[in-house]
């Protein structure tokens, strides 16, 4: 069978292209890798190659001939034996006539398939806590420790790896005391080498080994951004399911004191833009202890975001053997009927405060503590704004592309008609973090934003 | 260069124990059988190639598709010396890799056009494709970020007191990516079984060598993390194999890492929308002539009369049959149902 030579695709763009000249002629032998003639596409000049041996049948497009649609015949190579005359004549291309026939079968080429709609999460509920569950008083930062050495006896394939986790015993001592029970092997100090150490955390991962991974702050993932983003949040899509990447990376976020632009900066917004990864990032320390085991649990890339100034606060702990909480759930912290005031992290403390004020001019505020930024709990804003019909947004984040404005839009477009007032979203104000104690101030949201707000959406103001 | 290894390695280490020096071994004494099996896993390798080059400018295959047509000896080598539980990883250009590690040309070929029965039911495509199940880790279109993935493969392996080694490749452009020193720093620390496979075929992309690197002897670059490297001709296969059975057994026996640079050649360019301006014409038809990697043990196999004509025929029509094959699959499978669009982003 003589063998047509197409005009070949040479770019990721290109649908045709000009043949500038051949360089075999009617006759000529050819053999593979000989060029054969050369084509314009629209980046470059580029040559074409044969893949095969035989002879020059025909030429089916002269040289010079601009505008040749991909796939067209442009020649004829004859095999040993065969005859010029056996050879089609030229016809008019048929390009992409082959891919289209294949990909008919899963849709017709005419209609493009209606774009699926994507699954609805929903989120499950928080574990009943049995009557009479002793309460303990626990720092944050306790309860971080105890997720981790608990998820850590549980599972051998546990490993915590990070700048000062070990000897140290952490930079702001969550990993204290872990060396001492789990030994160098499974506590490990890694040097100054963000990007280096989130991939090997994530290599390891592959393999199947669930590494937690801390950031002295999540200021230095910048460096890691990439392996974060690119080797953990995506390869499970990548290889269709056939392996993920198991990892936590923990670490303090958002603007601690006084340490100005380059330590001061909330990633909420940043990772909850990832599909592929969960981000957690909770107030109390119950939710600290409870979703941290989740996370070290869950087969998911997770990025768990703390904050420096909530690590030494004390919150009530239920004792029990294996608190877990479930991630994407969000927890009403206080019930009210009035405004839905939503926040979550380190936007609690303005949350929980301006409550406190609004509730002695005669407010009834419902509270919504996120915990989880990605998947976000949607159902239980919706069910709290539908009877509320206020809402209120608190971060100490940037303001544009914030977690509060990809909210605000959900609820306009979803439960428009429940509304009573427009969505007012609170961020951190629109730059760099400055050092100045005044300025640094100004800079973060106040709890006297949080109640103008709820004033203004519920008409009080 | 191996003489550079030896004077630093030669100063005691912090554990108090002088690091042997390394010298290229000379290429290994391949038997009838491993020359049959090397010809034939190489010409796979440059058969798929080709018909992959084909099938993108028929307009199949989309994107991006980097093909490793030259560089066959380094792969074929590198699989000759390994065991089953021993990881690979690399970048894109990564054809040559799966089919070393056994592969299904069916399932290669279907994921670079984007069909359900590709290796990532294909939504990873020729630069991210995977299988856990021949621990063929990736497949990875970031310059240098599969360095400290296959860093962290060697770290499971030693946290699990396995003695599986990690093959991590990358190519010149690579070396010069700074996550891959914080890599060499961390596998020379923790003495991690990882193999860095560098494949320097002169061109990152469209710069050269000597256009881009200060130190243009890739394995001399592990010298400040005290990680031995050689130098290997990369072209043929049987050195590529002695290198390799080097370096496996110097993992293996838990002195850490170890760098083999392996000169090499690809012939097409960068990818396929390069028109590879770049080189002569001449630099490129003297490598095919000269040291092609298939040529070369062809040649061996007829002078030894360990093969005829006939025989390598045969061995040819197998191999373009398989390939022939796989291009049908990958061509009439079905695209990913559009249900596919939302499967497999979380667990």
């Amino acid at each position: 069978m003589p063998i047509e030579i197409l005009m070949p695709a040479l770019s990721p763009t290109m649908e045709e292209g000009n043949l500038s000249k051949w360089l075999k002629k009617e006759g000529d032998a050819v053999s593979p890798g000989d060029v054969i003639a050369e084509i314009e596409t629209d980046k470059a000049t580029m040559e074409v190659e044969a893949v095969d041996e035989g002879t020059l049948g025909k030429i089916l497009v002269a040289e010079g001939t601009e505008g040749v649609k991909v796939n067209t015949p442009i020649a004829v190579l004859l095999q040993e034996g065969e005859s010029a005359d056996a050879a089609p004549a030229a016809k008019p291309a048929e390009p992409d006539a082959a891919p289209k026939a294949a990909a008919q079968e899963a849709a017709p080429a005419s209609t493009p398939a209606p774009v699926p709609a994507a699954p609805k999460f929903e989120a499950a509920a928080d574990p009943d806590i049995p009557a009479g569950t002793e309460m303990v008083p626990t720092t944050v930062r306790e309860a971080l420790r105890d997720a981790m050495a608990e998820e850590m006896r549980r599972d051998e394939d546990v490993f915590v790896m990070g700048e000062e986790v070990a000897e140290y015993q952490g930079a702001y001592k969550i990993t204290q005391g872990l060396l001492q029970e789990f030994g160098p092997r499974r506590v490990v100090d890694t040097p100054i080498t963000e990007h280096g150490f989130a991939g090997v955390g994530i290599g390891a991962s592959f393999a199947g080994l669930k590494p937690i991974v801390e950031f002295m702050t999540f200021n230095f993932a910048m460096q890691a951004i990439d392996q974060i983003v690119n080797s953990a949040a995506k390869t499970l899509y990548m290889a269709g399911g056939q392996m993920g990447a198991p990892i936590v990376f923990r670490g303090p976020n958002g603007a601690a004191a006084r340490v100005a632009a380059q330590h001061s900066q909330c990633y909420a917004a940043w990772y909850g833009h990832i599909p592929g990864l969960k981000v957690v990032m909770p107030y109390s320390a119950a939710d600290a202890k409870g979703l941290l085991k989740a996370a070290i649990r869950d087969p998911n890339p997770i990025i768990f975001l703390e904050n420096e100034i909530l690590y030494g606060q004390t919150f009530d702990v239920p004792k029990m053997d294996d608190f877990v909480l479930p991630i994407g759930k969000a927890r009403i912290h206080k019930q009210g009927k009035d405004v839905t005031l939503v926040s979550f992290g380190i936007g609690m403390v303005y949350a929980v405060k301006a409550e406190a004020e609004l509730r002695a001019m005669g407010l009834d505020v419902e509270i919504i503590d996120l915990r989880t930024i990605r998947p976000l709990d949607f159902d239980t804003i919706m069910a709290s704004v539908r009877k509320t019909n206020r809402l209120v947004v608190v971060e100490e984040g940037f303001p544009q592309s914030s977690v509060g404005d990809f909210i605000a839009n959900r609820v306009q477009r979803e439960i428009f008609d429940y509304l009573d007032a427009p969505v007012i979203t609170i961020a951190g104000k629109d730059v760099p973090m400055p050092y100045a104690a005044n300025l640094e101030k100004l800079a973060l949201p106040s709890v006297a934003e949080v109640v103008e707000a709820v004033k203004a959406v519920t008409y009080r103001s | 260069m191996a003489t550079n290894a030896r004077k630093t390695s030669a100063r005691s280490r912090a554990d108090g124990k002088a690091q042997p020096a390394l010298k290229t071994p000379p290429p290994a004494s391949f038997t009838k059988e491993q020359d049959l099996k090397a010809y034939r896993d190489m010409l796979l390798i440059r058969r798929f190639e080709e018909k992959a080059g084909q099938l993108y400018g028929m307009g199949f295959i989309g994107g991006f598709c980097h093909l490793y047509i030259g560089q066959e000896a380094v792969v074929t080598g590198m699989a000759m010396a390994i065991k089953e539980g021993d990881q690979m990883i690399t970048a894109y250009r990564d054809h040559g890799h799966m089919l070393a590690m056994d592969m299904d040309p069916r399932g290669v070929m279907a994921e670079l056009t984007g069909r359900r029965g590709g290796y990532s039911r294909g939504k990873g495509g020729s630069m991210h494709m995977f299988s856990k199940e021949k621990n063929f880790y990736g497949g990875h279109g970031i310059v240098g970020a599969q360095v400290p993935l296959g860093t962290g493969l060697a770290f499971a392996n030693k946290y699990r007191g396995n003695d599986s080694v990690s093959l991590t490749y990358f190519g010149d452009g690579a070396a010069n990516q700074g996550q891959v020193y914080e890599s060499f720093n961390m596998a020379s620390l923790w003495k991690l079984p990882v193999i860095y496979v560098i494949e320097n075929n002169r061109y990152a992309m469209g710069t050269a060598v000597t256009r881009s690197s200060a130190e243009t002897n890739f394995s001399q670059r592990g010298v400040s993390f005290r990680i031995p490297g050689i130098q290997v001709d990369g072209m043929d296969v049987r050195a590529v194999k002695s290198a390799s059975d080097l370096a496996v057994e110097w993992c293996r026996e838990g002195n850490g890492p170890i760098i083999l640079e392996m000169e090499t050649y690809r012939y097409r360019g960068h990818s396929m929308s390069d028109p590879a301006k770049y080189r002569s014409k001449d630099e490129v038809q003297k490598m095919r002539s000269e040291h092609d990697p298939i040529e070369q043990v062809k040649a061996r196999l007829l002078d030894s009369k360990w093969a005829t004509e006939d025989d390598l025929k045969a061995i040819d029509k197998e191999v373009r049959d398989i390939v022939a094959d796989s291009a049908d699959f990958a061509q009439t499978d079905p695209e990913p149902d559009p249900s596919e669009l939302y499967t497999d982003v979380l667990i």
